[in-house]
């Protein structure tokens, strides 16, 4: 019986015979797994996103009523058409890089997701979208169980977090997602230069292919520590990396550089995590001034992913890549008195890739505060979610990742009309 | 100095009943019976064991100040801080040990609290000294510093009544309109006997029990003196019977009687005593004290189980005789069980420190690394702790660890090479030297050959100052990184 470090997690010492060693973690067997070679990128946007600025509904005149200072005018959102309810809509007028994108035919935008009793709270908000769990969101993330799910042996580098923490979403029962922020700082460092930190390295990967047949929990670190030093070199492989166009010097930018150089060099990873903060837009949101606040956020955003779409393209690689957004909640339609929004309900999710069919799915909310139509909640104020967030990630994880989101998601959650892939 | 016999075990009791020692400490147990040294760890007085005043002192691991100034009662990382300067320097090592405990148990994360207050304010509820603080606020960790030590129950009625906890867990919406289930869930199934032994209709039950249990501000508001208080609102209190599927009551009466909104809070104490005298909290406590103090790889035993079940319900809750029997105990004794615990990060972060050398050191150095490692103090992942164990090694968190090792071995490696000047004479003596300051098992053949042609490699050896520069620095680094040292 062959025994993983996964089934080690998971059944203990008993589980663990002496055949677990080192050379089960090398980098061939990302590619033995690499039937195929699609990635999902997740873009997280921090602190609850206004959708209702990002995909503008500029023929809605309670949108104007409701906002009087923050509404974008409807002579400068970028037109991308009207939904399936006959809504005409716009994105933010510094979204031109993703307004590129949806013209290529490359960016679905799925309105009004989210879930029923949407939570107002950041940090239950992030665990329910993490978990795709509403009623109970502690435990492993949907992406962690994605993961959990692929076939033994997982290579270490199949997930990739580029913030510090890794994010509840990547958190496994088995399988251990690296961070991996900084890919410079992603390196092994010793006392001493030169020669003597070859010898160090070199010690130490020596030291780690110890296996104690007795003492199964400490061969279970040094294949740890073995998997680390093996992996090493492929991370520093993407420390290199340029690209083919030029990256912003922000932390998204930066991030998917390093994402689309990890996807260049081919170093196997299936599931790469992104993020970028400073939605939570509660005063002087900033829509409209040329250096207002959430105008800056849609220009690292939309400049970002156009700079990644683009590498991507350059190289052949958009049709195995699949960028999906999302926030923990939408904002109050209301503006409130300091110029910036509070916590709403449901927001909007986008997805982004060769692989998309793209256009607009979903209908956008009438922001009539009497509610007629039944598109809000909260006595009015908060845009009601149409469609479950978690038949987008079903929709990702059956038709793009190849596997079944049904026990990943704990439910049947498939929508037909979602087909943005 | 220590005896063979000793040794081991003196350094066991250490790494579990604290963080490890110094080769000073060490020596100053030397002589001293193993009983004794246990009654010193178990009977410490929370009251007099403060030993702030030698922070920023000479002799110690370093604290830094930002923008000149140090403020551990509203900073979270000075927070951070101040908690590894007293878990690597006080002379009570067993309280520092407990608090972590409890903050594991009763995982409450700063920053939901700075999200519903402010970080100044969360910082107060987490961990504000009374002493110092400008309102006398003791925060959460403190108070499992004072009491965790004392009786489990007394412990529960005060997280019960812990602002922080209130809340964590949504204390302050639990309304008799509309019962907020968070906190009467936890308390059954995280804090005292654990999931099947109560039933959803219970969770409901609780939650009435708790309506009302909530936190007001005391003083001006934005002023020094303002402070967050406890505040029993009977108007919110659900004065209804409640019944449950256990006893309450010690005849078997398993409802709490309907009562005036002002006596209200007596139904919290009534549940809490239950909880806290119940058997199956006494089996659960005592499991989670052989995970924590005996071992994560072994599963309990089940006769120690119950006997420390057993000590506790006998002495009405009282941790103090517990923890004194478990350190006692054969199993916590045996060789067996050494090293069979995986170090989590603060621990192996505060027992490096301890065992290589800390002069110059500043923990503050050692947040960002702890961060990599999966762990910040004052932030468990959610309400259910820190995913302990084998969880804690993903690759990027053992390169994390190595490269700690790596930062901490070159921070020292002057004195490193000084105190080595006594153990030059061959590359034996030297991994001898490095070895024996570290507490770490004897080590397999195959690591020992390989440190040994890592200290030969690059030349002959002739113990010269260079050499003991660079190869003293590089065996920590190497010993301190490795699979061994991960397991306290």
């Amino acid at each position: 019986m062959k025994v993983t470090r996964r089934q080690f997690v998971k059944g203990g010492v008993t589980a663990f015979t002496v055949s677990m060693a080192a050379p089960a973690f090398l980098s061939d067997i990302a590619r033995a797994q690499g039937a195929s070679r699609r990635n999902l990128v997740v873009l997280y946007l921090s602190g609850g996103n206004d959708a209702l600025s990002t995909l503008v509904p500029y023929t809605d005149p309670f949108y104007y009523s409701r906002r009087p200072t923050l509404a974008v005018p409807a002579a400068s959102v970028l037109q991308v058409g009207a939904d399936r309810s006959g809504k005409a809509l716009g994105l933010h007028p510094r979204l031109t890089g993703l307004r590129q994108i949806f013209d290529q035919g490359d960016l679905a935008i799925i309105q009004r997701t989210g879930y029923p009793n949407s939570s107002r709270s950041h940090f239950l908000g992030t665990d329910i979208w993490s978990t795709a769990n509403p009623a109970n969101s502690s435990g492993a993330g949907w992406l962690g169980r994605y993961l959990d799910a692929l076939a033994d042996p997982v290579d270490p580098l199949v997930g990739w977090s580029t913030v510090r923490e890794l994010p509840h979403a990547l958190e496994g029962r088995r399988v251990s997602v690296p961070s991996i922020p900084s890919v410079a700082g992603y390196a092994f460092s010793s006392p001493n230069t030169g020669t003597e930190a070859t010898y160090s390295r070199a010690t130490m990967a020596n030291i780690a292919s110890h296996v104690p047949v007795d003492r199964p929990h400490v061969a279970f670190v040094n294949g740890t520590s073995s998997a680390a030093l093996a992996t090493l070199d492929r991370v520093a492989s993407v420390a290199s990396y340029t690209g083919t166009v030029t990256y912003a010097n922000n932390g998204l930018a930066q991030a998917l550089k390093a994402v689309a150089g990890a996807i260049a060099r081919g170093i196997g990873t299936k599931v790469f995590w992104v993020q970028t903060g400073g939605f939570d837009t509660h005063a002087g949101q900033g829509t409209n001034a040329a250096n207002g606040a959430y105008t800056n956020l849609m220009g690292t955003v939309g400049d970002s992913l156009l700079a990644f779409y683009n590498d991507m393209r350059n190289q052949g690689l958009l049709q195995d890549t699949l960028v999906l957004q999302f926030s923990e909640f939408g904002r109050r339609v209301i503006e409130n008195g300091s110029q910036g929004t509070d916590h709403g309900a449901a927001g909007v999710m986008m997805a982004l890739g060769g692989g998309v069919n793209g256009g607009l799915y979903g209908s956008a909310a009438s922001l009539n505060p009497n509610n007629a139509d039944g598109t809000l909640e909260n006595n009015g104020n908060d845009v009601r979610y149409e469609t479950d967030f978690r038949a987008v990630y079903a929709r990702v994880l059956d038709q793009w990742l190849g596997a079944d989101s049904i026990p990943i998601l704990g439910g049947n959650f498939r929508n037909n009309t979602l087909t943005f892939l | 100095m220590q005896t063979a016999a000793n040794g081991p075990l003196l350094d066991h009791l250490l790494r579990r009943a604290g963080f490890g020692a110094s080769p000073i400490e060490r020596e100053s147990y030397a002589g001293r019976s193993y009983t004794e040294i246990v009654d010193e760890l178990v009977g410490f007085e929370p009251a007099t064991t403060d030993i702030d005043h030698l922070m920023q002192t000479p002799g110690h691991v370093g604290v830094t100040a930002r923008n000149g100034a140090f403020t551990p009662n509203i900073v979270i990382n000075d927070a951070r801080q101040r908690w590894l300067f007293r878990m690597a320097h006080s002379a009570a090592p067993l309280q520092e040990k407990l608090a972590l405990f409890w903050h594991h148990h009763f995982a409450t994360a700063y920053s939901k609290i700075a999200g519903s207050f402010n970080q100044t304010e969360a910082t107060r509820m987490m961990d504000a000294k009374p002493s110092t603080d400008t309102a006398g606020v003791r925060g959460q960790i403190e108070m499992f510093r004072q009491l965790g030590i004392g009786s489990f129950r007394n412990l529960l009625i005060e997280v019960a009544r812990d602002p922080a906890m209130i809340v964590w867990l949504d204390g302050r919406t639990n309304v008799k309109a509309q019962p907020q289930e968070n906190f009467g869930r936890e308390l059954m199934e995280l804090f005292t006997f654990g999931i099947g032994n109560y039933t959803e209709a219970d969770v409901y039950a609780a939650a009435r029990v708790f309506t009302g249990w909530n936190i007001a501000l005391q003083g001006t508001r934005d002023t020094p003196t303002a402070r967050y208080v406890f505040n029993f609102n009977q108007a919110q209190h659900d004065t209804n019977a409640k019944t449950f599927t256990f006893a309450i009551y010690p005849g078997g009466s398993s409802t709490i009687p309907a009562r005036a909104a002002a006596a209200g809070m007596q139904d919290g104490l009534d549940l809490i005593n239950a909880l806290a005298i119940h058997p199956q909290t006494a089996r659960r406590l005592a499991g989670r004290l052989w995970t924590w103090f005996v071992s994560d790889i072994a599963a309990p035993e089940p006769a120690w189980v119950e006997r420390i079940a057993g000590i506790y319900l006998a002495n009405d809750t009282q941790m103090r005789p517990v923890l004194r029997e478990v350190f006692m105990s054969a199993q916590f004794r045996s060789p067996r069980y050494r090293f069979s615990r995986y170090a989590w990060p603060v621990e192996y972060v505060v027992r490096a420190l301890k065992e290589v050398g800390y002069v110059g050191f500043s923990v503050n150095d050692a947040l960002t690394p702890m961060l990599n490692m999966g762990q910040q103090l004052f932030e468990p992942p959610d309400v259910n702790g820190w995913a302990i164990g084998p969880a804690w090694f993903s690759t990027g968190a053992m390169l994390a660890r190595m490269n700690f090792a790596s930062q901490l071995a070159t921070n020292q490696r002057f004195e490193l090479r000084n105190a080595a000047r006594n153990h030059r004479t061959s590359p034996e003596s030297l991994l001898n030297f490095v070895s024996g300051q570290l507490s770490t098992p004897a080590l397999p053949a195959p690591v020992n050959t390989a440190l040994l042609n890592y200290v030969r490699a690059g030349g002959t050896w002739t113990g010269s100052d260079a050499q003991l520069l660079t190869k003293a620095g590089g065996l920590f680094h190497l010993l301190v990184g490795s699979g061994e040292f991960q397991f306290v």
